[in-house]
């Protein structure tokens, strides 16, 4: 499953930039086509008028394109009438400038018109496209607002991105040029065969025999590259994944010495992707050529039998070229349709997976009148609390615990034992199974979430920043905080003093990857938005463990004064901490083993005693 | 783009083929409204059904030769394309390999992917368009140009007019839309920043209640796209109308300006359908001529990405005459070293000495920004030092290869880093014909035996692509094993034990301590407990040394040493 999502996201990827899906190139299917593409017309609706106008302009512009051919034969039938009279020496004969005139003005007209109205039509279309896919970009992000924890914590960014993204942009881009691509075509296409039966059935027929034999060899040489294009993206999905893995690892690559052997396997990958990739384009580029010869045959077979049906004074010379315009813009449309179907299918595709988005089951909403705390004491309640991450798989069951006021927890335990998810019960990330968790004895469930989070304060281990100064980073802890209360908080972080070494100072901007300040000052920086933040309950979720134990020691001191008087959670590895702890949670592989302060759980020889012991086991060492 | 030229050098002889088929078909497609307007003015004048049937059948031959000039140019200029492509990938990635830290630092990790990848393939498929298009679009002008001519040298005078109105119709639009077009890319990027921004900070936004906050961001930055793209798209959809518009209207003037040459007798019916055929070539080839100038500037960003690598020299160069190894084993010496990273204003490092000898612990603790992982980091010379030396053995590793010097070190860094593949091929990162035995000893003190009899597939376990389906304990563990395999002179242990429980570290160090005993050992840590009982511990300040030896003496001599320790132990364990 993985596997194929990947591989359909790097199929996403290459078409993305590489500028539309070229032929014989495999086309994405939606697993529901009809649904999605109703549920896109819905979007669409709000945009009729315009869509009826952009109708009318197509229809018109087009019409007005098929007539001119015609109108133009007439001109040149004219000039050869003339000329052929003058050779047979018909006496007074001339030209009918005139009348030549005449139809030229008309063909001026026409063509004005049917250029101003094909603009017309793109230009609405644009608007509309632009402004279908504004909403659709806002509905998702609003959408992503209200889905819970557990959907982020399920799907990669890269996925959830490219949602939002590239498959917004297919859509987009396809409203903007493949619809009316599409309409104009079927219209010519009508039209075309209308006026080339008016001018000759038989040589209506002629042209016809061209028809399938293009949608056939369409048809061959894309099956033929398909199994080469499939080949192309599995080699260049490989050589993608090795570059990023040889690149990210690359430190490890040199301490190992592993360069020459990382090179040969890229090689390697290297060739099988020249050696798929340019039969792929090799394969799919011989369709235009092929599809132009069997037009050719169809424009001699055009000269010829035109030719001689002139000479039998059947039909004009003027319609000879009209007929030859025409049977070119006759082959363009169906080779259009086919590779817009491509197109449309791809489209309604990845509108189907913005869909699924839009479909993703929501928060439960907030109850309407939601119970305030306005003075909150931080007593909290774990009352029979069951929880799992997945139906069948037991993780917390039958929790009780009582936190008073002003109480440290810590939470302990061999890493990945799953202590995030008590932090992710408490802020009410995710929703527990059974029991209740009461603050001040109210259920959090009872409480708008975000009056039940305003009371916390989170520090949580992976650092997150975001691009912009230092200033704001800070004061997203509170909303409408001012510089006084944020360098207060900043002092009170230990982190003021960095600040201040920095050229810019608190206007210093964060980059994108927040890597011009070091891991330890990110510490700093979320504890100081914290601080920030007055909460009377603390997470600190191993919040000091990449900043240096000189640092954290002084961080502790702030921390302690911050701690004091409120209801504090620690995760953390640091015994010292813990022993001093009100309350001390044991966990391990998700679920609470043992629970009581130090004393009591050195005493019962358990899982915690066993971990505290064996801290010290390198005292035996000396 | 001329760079990147030379990389079609070994396709010249295919390069130039590739051209006269071009121009051989170009010949081909032009000829076939010439041999009609013979049958306009011969055959259907004089009535001639033979002579129509004649020429139709030459028609049909030529026809069929220009396809078969067309297959042969894409034939060949797909396995140039591709020919290119694959060169260009495989000089990239070696000179990539061949970084040290700090280039790999300049350019960025995540845009050195995209350098060897997205880029070289936006850059192969333009070179696969100019191939086909860009070459064939002047011989297709040139060619409709003289046949044009040759037919009728003064009607010809309506193309001089009409060429530059057209070429100047793309040039103000493109003028007016290419830079809105690059303004909208950043405004997409901007608004894949915000979103990621979101994604990645989810708790962070929900715990701190401003996810309105967010969305208002978003929303203005959607808006502000919304508003680029629309105009972007509204100048661009003009460009398409204007031509067919201009390219109609030509004729219209051929057809007038014609009819009154044939009234005069000076030019034939035949000729002047040739004619209009000759000029709508003509203005379709410079159409296509305009696109490539769309494609162009967005080849050449990538272009110029990928000759920044390409011209990027790495500082940290191999000896011309390398020394080799004296017979001491695993002495590492500092002399007086200072070192900064580039473009830092103050020195990490300062006049750093130190000596670690085989068989000793040498443990090295202090606080953020006091240099410790940077004093790793430059043993194996990731990076190259300001002043002093750092000798191995005796030899300044500046004048050993790198291979040779990396070859006699076993590191493992603070952050475990493993590749797809078995948990096998791994460990065999440390030693490529390690084995079966091997391995399993280094997993053996690594503690990572357990955990591995319990995965289903065992040593031959498959490891995701970043190591995601093992945890954080276990990827560090098989990074322990990957360094203990190579039974190396020297370890280096970059605070690597900072993702085990104490448990696990406890048992590890024990097991090592065996293990390590003929080597040099230089471990990096946080936890006092981790260090305590090393040889020799050197704390560091603000990159300088303000105390070296064993943890009792430092506790009774060193000030920061003594900070240090009382914030991680209680007083009963300090005494």
């Amino acid at each position: 499953m993985s596997e194929k999502r990947k591989q359909q996201q790097n199929h996403r990827m290459n078409r993305s930039h590489g500028g539309g899906p070229r032929m014989g190139m495999p086309v994405e299917k939606a697993k529901d086509f009809k649904g999605t593409l109703r549920r896109l017309l819905h979007y669409l609706r709000p945009h009729i008028f315009q869509f009826v106008l952009v109708f009318i302009m197509a229809v018109l512009s087009t019409i007005f394109t098929i007539a001119s051919p015609k109108i133009m034969g007439l001109a040149t039938t004219e000039l050869f009438k003339g000329v052929m009279m003058k050779l047979q020496g018909v006496p007074g004969a001339s030209i009918n400038f005139d009348y030549i005139k005449m139809i030229l003005l008309v063909l001026i007209v026409l063509y004005v018109i049917s250029a101003l109205f094909s603009y017309i039509q793109q230009f609405i279309m644009a608007d509309v496209a632009q402004k279908t896919v504004f909403d659709m970009r806002k509905e998702v992000n609003d959408k992503l607002a209200r889905l819970p924890l557990k959907f982020f914590d399920s799907h990669t960014h890269g996925e959830i991105l490219s949602r939002v993204t590239n498959d917004i942009d297919s859509v987009s881009s396809t409203l903007q040029q493949s619809i009316t691509q599409l309409l104009t075509a079927i219209i010519t296409l009508i039209g075309v065969t209308i006026m080339m039966l008016a001018i000759s059935p038989i040589m209506t027929l002629l042209g016809l025999i061209t028809l399938p034999l293009s949608l056939f060899v369409t048809k061959f040489v894309a099956t033929r590259s398909q199994q080469y294009f499939i080949g192309q993206q599995k080699a260049l999905g490989a050589l993608n994944g090795h570059v990023e893995e040889m690149y990210t690892g690359h430190k490890i690559i040199k301490a190992f010495g592993y360069e020459e052997r990382s090179i040969e396997k890229f090689n390697h990958i290297n060739e099988e992707l020249y050696y798929s990739g340019w039969k792929a384009q090799f394969i799919s580029g011989i369709i235009m050529p092929l599809i132009n010869f069997i037009n050719n045959i169809g424009y001699v077979f055009v000269s010829v039998v035109g030719g001689i049906l002139v000479t039998k004074k059947s039909i004009q010379i003027g319609d000879i070229q009209a007929f030859i315009q025409y049977s070119r813009q006759f082959t363009q449309p169906i080779v259009q349709t086919a590779n817009i179907a491509n197109v449309i299918q791809g489209m309604v595709a990845s509108a189907e997976r913005v869909f699924e988005i839009l479909d993703e089951i929501e928060e439960i909403p907030d109850e309407p009148h939601g119970k305030v705390i306005e003075f909150p004491e931080g007593e909290i309640k774990f009352e029979n609390v069951q929880f799992r991450y997945q139906e069948d798989v037991e993780l917390i069951e039958n929790m009780n615990i009582e936190v008073h006021p002003g109480e440290t927890i810590a939470i302990v335990g061999p890493t990945g034992a799953g202590k995030t998810t008590l932090v992710n019960l408490l802020m009410r990330f995710y929703e527990i199974n059974d029991g209740k968790i009461e603050i001040d004895g109210i259920d959090i469930r009872d409480m708008a979430r975000s009056d039940l989070r305003s009371m916390f304060g989170m520090v949580l281990q992976d650092t997150w920043l975001f691009n912009g100064t230092i200033r704001d980073n800070i004061a997203y802890g509170r909303e409408g905080a001012t510089e006084e209360e944020i360098i207060q908080a900043a002092r009170a972080a230990h982190a003021d003093h960095f600040i201040r070494t920095l050229p810019e100072g608190y206007d210093t901007i964060l980059n994108e990857e927040a890597s011009n300040i070091s891991q330890g000052q990110k510490q700093l920086l979320t504890i100081a938005r914290a601080i920030l933040a007055e909460p009377s309950i603390l997470i600190l979720d191993e919040a000091t463990s990449s900043v240096d134990t000189r640092t954290e020691a002084q961080i502790q001191k702030a921390m302690t004064a911050l701690m004091k008087g409120r209801t504090s959670f620690v995760i953390a590895h640091r015994l010292s901490t813990i022993r001093e702890a009100d309350l001390i949670l044991v966990m391990n592989d998700g679920s609470i083993i043992e629970k009581g302060n130090h004393d009591e759980l050195m005493a019962q020889k358990g899982f915690y005693a066993d971990l505290y012991n064996s801290q010290f086991t390198s005292k035996n060492l000396v | 783009m001329k760079k990147l030229i030379k990389f079609l050098k070994p396709y010249t002889v295919a390069v130039v083929a590739v051209i006269v088929f071009v121009f051989a078909q170009s010949i081909s497609e032009l000829y076939l409204p010439t041999l009609m307007s013979d049958i306009v003015d011969i055959g259907i004048v004089n009535g001639d059904i033979k002579y129509i049937i004649k020429i139709g059948g030459i028609m049909l031959i030529v026809a069929a030769g220009g396809t078969i000039f067309t297959i042969l140019a894409s034939f060949l200029s797909s396995r140039v394309a591709a020919g290119f492509g694959r060169d260009l990938r495989n000089q990239v990635f070696s000179k990539v390999e061949s970084f040290s830290i700090e280039e790999f630092e300049k350019i960025g990790t995540s845009s050195l992917i995209t350098r060897t990848t997205n880029d070289i393939t936006q850059i192969q498929q333009v070179v696969f368009m100019i191939l086909r298009m860009m070459i064939s679009a002047p011989l297709m002008c040139i060619g409709g140009i003289i046949m044009a001519v040759s037919r009728d040298a003064e009607l010809s005078l309506v193309i001089v007019i009409v060429i530059p109105i057209i070429a100047s119709l793309i040039f103000l639009i493109a003028k007016k839309g290419v830079p809105l077009f690059k303004v909208m890319q950043t405004k997409i990027d901007k608004l894949n920043l915000i979103l990621r921004e979101e994604l990645t900070g989810i708790r962070v936004i929900r715990a701190f209640n401003r996810s309105e906050h967010e969305k208002e961001r978003f929303n203005k930055a959607n808006l502000d796209l919304t508003k680029t793209a629309s105009k972007a798209f509204k100048i661009m959809v003009s460009l398409m109308p204007l031509m067919m518009l201009l390219l109609n209207l030509t004729t219209i003037s051929i057809i007038w300006f014609g009819g009154l040459r044939i009234d005069s007798g000076r030019m034939q019916v035949g000729d002047l359908m040739a004619f209009i055929q000759y000029v709508m070539q003509i203005m379709f080839s410079l159409f296509m001529l305009s696109m490539m100038f769309v494609m162009i500037p967005r080849a050449s960003v990538s272009t110029n990405r990928i000759n920044q690598v390409l011209e990027m020299e790495t500082n940290i160069k191999d000896p011309k005459q390398p020394k080799k190894n004296t017979g001491k084993k695993g002495l590492v010496e500092f002399k007086n070293v200072s070192f900064s990273y580039p473009g830092a204003e103050r020195p990490v490092l300062n006049n750093l000495s130190f000596c670690a000898q085989s068989g000793k612990v040498t443990a090295i603790i202090g606080g953020t920004g006091s240099g410790k992982s940077t004093v790793i980091n430059l043993i194996p010379r990731f990076y190259d030092i300001d002043s002093g030396s750092i000798l191995i053995n005796g030899i300044d590793i500046r004048e050993m290869s790198q291979k040779e010097l990396r070859s006699k070190i076993g590191f493992v860094p603070q952050k475990a880093v493993l590749f797809s593949g078995t948990i096998a091929d791994n460990i065999r990162y440390g030693k490529e014909n390690a084995t079966v035995d091997e391995i399993q000893h280094a997993v053996d003190i690594a503690q990572a035996t357990d955990f591995i009899i319990n995965m289903k597939d065992g040593f031959d376990y498959q490891i995701s692509q970043g190591g995601t389906n093992i945890s954080g304990g276990q990827k560090q563990r098989l990074s322990i094993a990957r360094a203990l395999v190579r039974k190396p002179e020297i370890y280096l242990f970059d605070d690597s034990f900072s993702a085990l429980d104490f448990k696990t570290d406890a048992k590890l160090r024990i097991a090592l301590k065996k293990e390590i005993k003929d080597s040099t050992v230089i471990i990096v840590a946080q936890r006092v407990s981790t260090i305590m009982d090393a040889d020799q511990i050197l704390v560091l300040d603000e990159g300088e040394i303000v105390g070296i030896g064993k943890h009792k003496e430092l506790l009774n001599t060193c000030k920061v040493y003594r900070e240090i320790v009382s914030s991680q132990l209680s007083e009963e364990e300090l005494a």
